[in-house]
Formats: structure tokens, sequence, C-alpha cells
């Protein structure tokens, strides 16, 4: 799956690169942020700017990633499509992570 | 169908804000990749009939879910089969009817979704499970059987949520 990685300050923001996060992907995808937040303790952000869709396997990707981080670390959510924020607020997932509307919304409120 | 192609077929204007009601069938083999075409084709059938956005990501949830589902259990342990799901546009509703040549469901009962607990710590969160919740809360009606060896799970899934204006009016 690709994701891109930057540095932005204290921010490590991962970008999914690809329209879906579904069955199909789940793993490449737990795989590659396994890779992506293995070192370092700074706060994660992942945008899902261009991810049109995730059913329950890529929901339960993303939350396997939240885990991978760690206790005391974050991985907040940014960009959230409708399809994809209505998943979120169905399984109530919408109250564990922090979800910002914009990348800029993001890093502004995390440096704040 | 474009909406140009509705606009000659004589339907009158805005029909992209009222369904085609013919149904549909869609083969889908039961693999990843084969459900992920499937969803695709049927997106663009259901856009094509008229459905909004909103009421198509609903639709596809609930299809991906269950299709998955068939993928991962059904098909688990032989060859995987090839689904048949028909669907039938309503003026607010979508109709689907999934047949498969897998293994039955445990019990012979759809499982009751419950929603995993979120409580405790980040490490306790669940990472499935959701499937079956999402169907049940974005499906109105819900029916499977078992006959000559096939799975038929029928889902009726209504785009108003009960109690809203629109639902009112619409009744």
């Amino acid at each position: 799956m690709d994701l891109e990685s930057s540095r932005h300050g204290p921010y490590h923001l991962i970008t999914v690169n690809a329209p879906r996060i579904d069955a199909a992907q789940a793993i490449a995808f737990k795989d590659g942020m396994r890779a992506m937040t293995a070192e370092g303790d700074d706060h994660v952000v992942l945008d899902l700017g261009q991810v049109q869709f995730i059913d329950s396997s890529g929901l339960g990707a993303i939350v396997a990633a939240l885990k991978m981080t760690g206790p005391g670390r974050r991985l907040d959510l940014a960009c959230l499509t409708p399809d994809v924020a209505k998943v979120f607020r169905l399984t109530r997932m919408n109250s564990i992570f922090v979800i910002h509307a914009s990348l800029e919304d993001a890093i502004s409120r995390q440096a704040g | 169908m474009t909406r140009r192609a509705r606009h000659r077929a004589g339907e009158p204007g805005g029909a992209r804000k009222t369904p085609r009601l013919e149904r549909k069938l869609f083969h889908v083999l039961a693999t990843e990749q084969g459900v992920r075409a499937g969803l695709a084709d049927m997106r663009d059938f259901l856009g094509d009939a008229g459905f909004d956005a909103d009421a198509c990501g609903t639709a596809e949830i609930v299809l991906a879910e269950a299709l998955n589902n068939i993928a991962e259990h059904a098909f688990a342990a032989t060859e995987a089969g090839v689904v048949r799901v028909t669907l039938t546009p309503g003026h607010h509703s979508l109709t689907a009817q999934i047949v498969d040549t897998g293994t039955a469901l445990p019990e012979l009962c759809p499982p009751s979704g419950q929603l995993p607990p979120l409580r405790g710590t980040k490490r306790s969160l669940p990472e499935g499970g959701f499937g079956w919740f999402l169907i049940r809360t974005l499906t109105e009606c819900l029916c499977y059987t078992r006959h000559a060896d096939e799975n038929h799970l029928c889902l009726h899934i209504s785009f108003f949520a009960p109690g809203t204006d629109a639902a009112r009016s619409d009744r």
C-alpha cells in the first residue's frame, strides 16, 4: 500500500495514497504503518483525505495502527471523507480517535 | 446509465432524484479482489439508478460487509464460489438478495452484531467484530435462509432514518 511519510516539526504525517482501506488492503496497511511508526515517539497524523471507503477490516487495521503506537503516543486522524466518517461514527470509533477536519487544523491544534 | 441516457429513455427531468426501479443481477467472485470489483460495479449501478452519494455509501458499507463475510467464512475451506447479488432499488430504499453456495452460517442464524465494547486501555480496543454490527445498524430488515445447499441473505436498506421529516412525509 502506498503510504507517504513526512515530518512537520514534531508531527509525523502519514498520507494514505489509496482510495480504499478494505479487506484486500488491511494487512498491507497494517504492515506499512508498523514499519513507519516503529521508531520515535512523535505525534502521528494519519491523512485519510484520499481514502473514499473503508470496511470493517480497514477500520480494524486503523485501530491496530493506533495500538501499535503504544501508550502515551498519539495517532490522530485527518480529512475523513463522508463514507469513512460514517463508519467511524456508526461504530463510535470517533470517540476513540482525535479527528481533524484538515491537516492545518491537525497541526495548529497540536501546536496550541 | 447516464443522466443523458435516462433522458433519452423518456424519463422526466430530475430523474436522478427518483431512483429507477429496475433490478440488476451481479455475479461476484468470493475473493477479496472479487468483492472489491463487484462493489465498484454495484456502486456505479446505484449512482446511475439515482441514489445520492450518502445512500450509495450506506449501501456499499452493507454490501461490503455481507460479501466480505461470505468470502472469508462461507468459502474459507473451499475454492471461492460466485455470489449472486440482486439489487432492487426502491424509491427510498434498496433490497439486496445475496445467494452463495458456501457453508451455512453457524446455527443457521446471522450473528446478533453487538458493538464490541470500547472501554479500557488503548491496547484492549477491538480490531474486529464490527461487520454484523454495521449490517444490522444500516438495514431495516434482514432475513437469512438456507435452502438447497445455498445461503440466501436478504437485506432491506431504508435511506431515511425513522422519525425524520423525510420519512414522515413518505408515509
